[in-house]
């Protein structure tokens, strides 16, 4: 099942990187105060992901998360508002980037704890199994593999038989490729992180993150499986790192996409070079969609054309967009309903 | 008709469990190792036994599936077993179910209650002695609720699981289990956040909650008979919300603070209570508060060397001796 056209596809990725491009710039201008984590490189990933996914389904994710939250519908401007601490945000300034959630899209809570939300997921996939509706698909990068709560979520999944999809994204920087002063990357004493899952009984398959189409099949016959109260299952998919995700702050190393290089142009960088050809999921999706005939240079000139749009509209909300009155730092410590004044 | 403080939790959580099919149990232990009162349970256990999701000793991901279930639609209770579990938990509790409603900007609501069964219980020793009331008070968005007798166990707990849209960490005393009082047969609770005065005196206020509740009624009842002292009796119930109000209401009235607490001294809940009294509260005190709690030590497992820093009725004595310059 192809749930996504080729165009729809190209457009839903490039939204993601025209958004995360935007995140960089307006950090680099200094209009954000935090740290952050951008998508680059892995959407794919989250846009196949999401396709599979209804309504009443669950989405739990990192602080890499504004790739899934845009798959699932979020609006940008809202998410760029937030991460600007703005009061046009979804929770008025008080997440930012780390906690960006929307309950009414099923993302409930988004932990920027390293695997933190493995056991928030499971039990969202147990109220799931309860109530008799909906999945969970779990998004979490390769370190969670390195905390307990890991290993704890698994066995309940297990123990439960909760539907949930345990997507690992490994986007870790082989041992050789390591530099000093980078971003962190996970040490962990094995390279087959589904032995795990499987150890406790838990289906496992890896796959590659820069292939479009077999992350479409491969979710697809996963979401299928669990959905029909097959129990938890485990994918890793394998990402290899964006250069721009390689120093403490992101960068945006040969400046911003460019469609020309999915059409034989080069950017100037090697690393960025060697990336794209070898790694990116944008890039080899066009020219495999464009060589099928599915796909022509003059749609995606035009698919990016609107996200550029839309991503520029979204800056300009955000900014627009008041700051929250310094009172405003003293509501929703309480949920109401039941709370005792 | 007379409850014990095992019957009053069993009897709540039987009645939530047949008033709202969202209540369900992530764990059934809570009584620990007291026979007597595992036995309540056995009507839960019984008639809900497709409500109840059994467990792994996993606290940190039991804490953190409670958490996910109440945000996808259900009123978990989650057993943390005895009260210093509730540390392999923290992560969850302190930093995911008490931060969500707020860094969500109100979207989302974690009404979920974990239980612990927490105190000095006799040869618990260093590791299974905790009362973390106070460490867990310093989470904001997490309430704590710290019932002295059968008859809050039995309403803060259906309060936390009927009503409540908050986190809720519901701390029951191991040594409180068999302890029982008068519950009348349809009586209504107080609001949760409302102290209760568990008994009326004029000449010092006694603040307690928790296991300290009925040490401090049997330490009053000792000074009224044999040294004429008429003591006031504040059961706390719940550590957050605080009910400050009542406390210097009781402390307007009597002019003098002794305060019983299981937490170790310092930073501990008698701190927070002292520390009301000093700033919203000193023009009412005839002397100074005082704190009867546990010393600052970690807690041993030789009966005399527990009960060195127990806190007993006959400490709360002699700090009550103490503040009338007795």
């Amino acid at each position: 099942m192809q749930t996504l056209k080729p165009p729809e596809r190209v457009a839903a990725m490039l939204r993601i990187r025209r958004f995360e491009e935007q995140c960089i710039r307006l950090s680099e201008a200094k209009q954000f105060p935090g740290h952050y984590h951008v998508y680059i490189g892995q959407e794919a990933t989250a846009v196949a992901a999401c396709a599979e996914l209804r309504p009443e389904d669950f989405v739990f994710s990192t602080w890499r998360n504004h790739g899934h939250l845009l798959a699932r519908g979020a609006e940008p401007a809202r998410m760029l508002a937030e991460i600007l601490g703005r009061s046009g945000g979804y929770a008025g300034g008080r997440s930012g980037t780390l906690h960006l959630s929307v309950h009414e899209l099923g993302i409930p809570s988004t932990s920027a704890l390293v695997g933190g939300n493995l056991p928030l997921a499971t039990g969202a996939a147990l109220a799931c199994k309860r109530r008799g509706s909906g999945i969970v698909v779990n998004f979490f990068g390769d370190a969670a593999l390195e905390e307990g709560a890991f290993y704890e979520a698994m066995i309940l999944a297990a123990v439960w038989k909760v539907p949930i999809l345990f997507l690992c994204e490994n986007n870790s920087i082989p041992p050789e490729q390591r530099k000093r002063g980078q971003f962190t990357s996970s040490t962990l004493p094995t390279d087959r992180l589904g032995d795990v899952p499987r150890s406790l009984k838990i289906p496992a398959e890896t796959v590659d993150g820069a292939d479009a189409d077999g992350l479409a099949d491969c979710f697809a016959r996963l979401v299928q499986q669990v959905r029909s109260g097959g129990g938890p299952r485990f994918v890793e998919v394998r990402c290899t790192r964006w250069p721009g995700n390689f120093p403490l702050w992101p960068e945006l190393p040969g400046g911003e996409w460019q469609v020309a290089w999915a059409f034989g142009q080069k950017p100037d960088r090697d690393d960025l070079a060697i990336w794209l050809e070898q790694s990116d999921p944008l890039l080899s999706y066009i020219r495999k969609a464009v060589s099928a005939g599915a796909l022509d240079r003059a749609q995606v000139e035009a698919v990016d054309a609107r996200a550029r749009a839309e991503m520029a509209q979204a800056v300009r909300f955000a900014l627009d967009s008041p700051f929250p009155a310094p009172q405003e730092a003293y509501r929703h410590v309480w949920a109401q309903g039941g709370q005792a004044r | 008709m007379k409850i014990s403080f095992a019957e009053g939790l069993a009897k709540a959580i039987y009645e939530s469990l047949a008033a709202d099919p969202r209540v369900m149990l992530i764990g059934s232990g809570f009584m620990g190792l007291n026979q007597a009162a595992r036995e309540t349970l056995d009507p839960v256990l019984r008639d809900f036994a497709d409500r109840i999701f059994v467990t792994p000793i996993s606290e940190l991901g039991l804490a953190g599936a409670g958490i996910g279930a109440a945000m996808g639609g259900q009123r978990p209770l989650v057993d943390l077993s005895t009260g210093s579990f509730v540390f392999q938990a923290f992560p969850q509790v302190v930093n995911e179910a008490a931060n969500i409603h707020y860094m969500t900007g109100g979207q989302t609501a974690v009404p979920v209650t974990f239980h612990s069964l927490a105190g000095m219980r006799g040869g618990g020793a260093a590791q299974h002695s905790h009362r973390a009331q106070a460490m867990l008070a310093q989470a904001p968005g997490l309430q704590i609720l710290a019932p002295g007798a059968a008859d809050d166990a039995y309403y803060l707990m259906k309060w936390a699981l009927l009503e409540s849209m908050n986190p809720t960490v519901f701390l029951s005393h191991a040594m409180l289990l068999g302890e029982t009082v008068e519950v009348e047969p349809g009586g209504s609770s107080l609001p949760v956040g409302k102290a209760r005065i568990r008994r009326e005196g004029k000449d010092v206020s006694i603040i307690a909650s928790s296991i300290t509740v009925p040490r401090a009624l049997a330490a009053a009842n000792a000074l009224e008979t044999e040294h004429k002292v008429s003591a006031e009796v504040v059961d706390l119930r719940s550590i957050v919300p605080l009910d400050r109000d009542t406390v210097l209401r009781s402390v307007a009235k009597t002019g003098r603070a002794v305060i019983a607490d299981e937490c170790h001294r310092s930073f501990g809940v008698a701190a927070e209570i002292a520390a009301t009294l000093a700033e919203d509260g000193l023009a009412l005190l005839k002397a100074p508060v005082r704190r009867v709690a546990v010393p600052d030590i970690p807690i041993p497992y030789s009966a005399p060397l527990e009960a060195e820093l127990t806190v007993t009725p006959e400490k709360i004595v002699t700090g009550v001796l103490n503040v009338l310059g007795r």
